[in-house]
């Protein structure tokens, strides 16, 4: 073993840092990973909670908003689709879009459309927690 | 094979279909009347017709994710491994998406 480590092309400070030919890790890897199970756990108590505001007024849907497990279960669910959505996008981003500038504008829209649309959800639903 | 494209499809279908679930919770934070214009736009065909779409991306995007995770786990390679996961994902989708309308036809339509 320690002879193939002699034998690596990959310096010390290379392997410490474990990020490999990308320089950024597998965290999005992860992240992509993580926020997919968060989901597929939630997505039963997010269809009943839309189901459960079908056909009601705006008081009576903000009032079920407005509970503490509805509004924790919307809060994850928009935070962990928010994100997952914003590594998917950069995936095509990154697959598609070879014109290098282009490519930078595009992910920068990319992060700037995915926090917009968590922020306005969280704000959202906060408000609707706390009656302002 | 096709499949893995859709998935693809779908996930970008559903980034801005994001918008919608945004629109309709700013909507309901915002007052009766944003509200109620929410629900005529989702109430009209062209509403339906888009949240009917979502919802089928939405499944189809769960199921085909799921399949993700199998092979992720190092299972489900074989051929007809393979065959199996993709049409389970396929027929899957479509029919949870049909169970979903009728479910919240069915509870919905009572109020």
């Amino acid at each position: 073993m320690s002879n193939a480590r002699a034998k690596s092309m990959r310096t010390p400070l290379g392997r410490v840092r474990n990020l490999g030919a990308a320089h950024s890790g597998t965290g999005d890897f992860w992240r992509q990973r993580l926020t997919a199970v968060a989901m597929t756990l939630l997505i039963v108590p997010v269809v009943v909670v839309v189901i459960m505001l079908l056909g009601r007024n705006q008081a009576g849907a903000a009032q079920i908003l407005g509970s503490i497990p509805i509004a924790v279960i919307m809060l994850l669910f928009v935070i962990a689709s928010c994100w997952h959505m914003k590594i998917g996008m950069q995936v095509v981003i990154e697959d598609y879009v070879h014109n290098e500038p282009l490519k930078l504008i595009a992910i920068m829209a990319n992060n700037f459309f995915s926090v917009t649309v968590a922020l306005a959800s969280i704000y959202a639903l906060i408000k609707l927690s706390t009656g302002v | 094979m096709i499949l893995s494209i859709v998935h693809r499809a779908t996930g970008v279908a559903l980034y801005f279909g994001t918008l919608l679930l945004a629109w309709w919770l700013i909507a309901a934070a915002s007052g009766p009347s944003a509200y109620s214009y929410v629900q005529g736009f989702m109430a009209s065909f062209l509403g339906r017709l888009i949240v009917f779409g979502y919802t089928w991306a939405l499944l189809h995007h769960l199921l085909s994710g799921i399949r993700h995770f199998v092979w992720d786990l190092g299972y489900g390679f074989k051929p007809n491994e393979r065959e199996t996961l993709t049409w389970g994902a396929l027929i899957g989708g479509i029919s949870l998406t049909v169970l979903v309308w009728i479910v919240a036809y069915a509870v919905g339509g009572g109020r």
